[in-house]
């Protein structure tokens, strides 16, 4: 496989970088949202059961949302150059050093 | 979170954090219902027998009526109760002798006001023969388990009962 092809390939199964920030983001949100929802029920009715249930369903959710590589996670992908770009801007060669490291005793 | 197993890790572990902060902020949050104190009343309904066993210690058989109300030790996040009575004494030797006669285990606040009819379901044997006579109090002591946090326990104290002067 060429290094373009790869990168195509990777390109199909990473979130952009805007996708990435995005799934924490909701993440993190989601969790905490549902965290107080389930502790305000539960305390008001009383029932510890019912703050686990409603906490466990919203960590089910955010799993659902967030981890799965999502099309909405991946509007902004990268612009990769045309490769034909490495022939007209050739990579700098390293500049020879004449002077070999002489070692100091 | 660039691959499904750093967003999978990422979930698991801040929803792990999320759940331990619940379950602190759930052990130091108290009830909601103003209810009466815990109440205890025990009365000693008839002294079965009283004896003298051969080793030389005495024993005595009773029946009791124990009533309460634990409902305010019930909160949102409280698993049970369990409760016991304990016959408490002082003679010569020991300061403070405590024989556990009855105890029970509450699951639910519909069943934390009681009122029961029982003979001691421990024996309420002394090490020794001293308690003909003896003036003793009931304590119901009880111990909360919370569904998280911390155990904690109290007790209310019930004063002027005392032994048979003969042994019946």
């Amino acid at each position: 496989m060429s290094e373009e092809n790869f990168l195509r390939e990777k390109e199909n199964t990473i979130m952009d970088w805007q996708g990435q920030k995005l799934a924490e983001q909701l993440m993190q949100t989601l969790l905490l949202a549902f965290a107080v929802v389930a502790f305000v029920a539960g305390y008001s009715l009383g029932s510890f059961q019912m703050m686990l249930l409603i906490y466990a369903g919203g960590v089910a959710l955010t799993t659902l949302i967030t981890v799965p590589n999502w099309p909405f996670f991946n509007r902004h992908p990268l612009k990769w150059l045309d490769s034909s770009e490495v022939d007209r801007h050739p990579k700098p060669q390293p500049v020879k050093s004449k002077k070999k490291p002489t070692k100091q005793k | 979170m660039h691959s499904y197993g750093y967003r999978a890790n990422g979930v698991l572990s801040l929803s792990l954090t999320i759940l331990a902060l619940l379950c602190t902020v759930a052990s130091l949050s108290g009830g909601i219902l103003n209810l009466p104190p815990p109440s205890a009343q025990v009365e000693v309904v008839n002294i079965n027998w009283f004896q003298k066993h051969r080793s030389g210690n005495d024993e005595v058989s009773l029946t009791l009526n124990i009533s309460a109300n634990l409902e305010s030790l019930f909160t949102w996040n409280t698993k049970q109760i369990f409760v016991f009575l304990a016959a408490e004494y002082e003679t010569p030797k020991n300061s403070l002798n405590q024989v556990s006669i009855w105890d029970g285990i509450i699951p639910s606040i519909e069943q934390a006001k009681f009122r029961i009819n029982t003979i001691n379901k421990y024996r309420l044997a002394d090490q020794g023969n001293n308690l003909r006579g003896r003036e003793f109090n009931l304590t119901l002591h009880w111990h909360v388990m919370p569904r998280t946090g911390k155990m904690f326990a109290d007790k209310i104290v019930m004063t002027g009962y005392r032994m048979p002067h003969e042994y019946v």
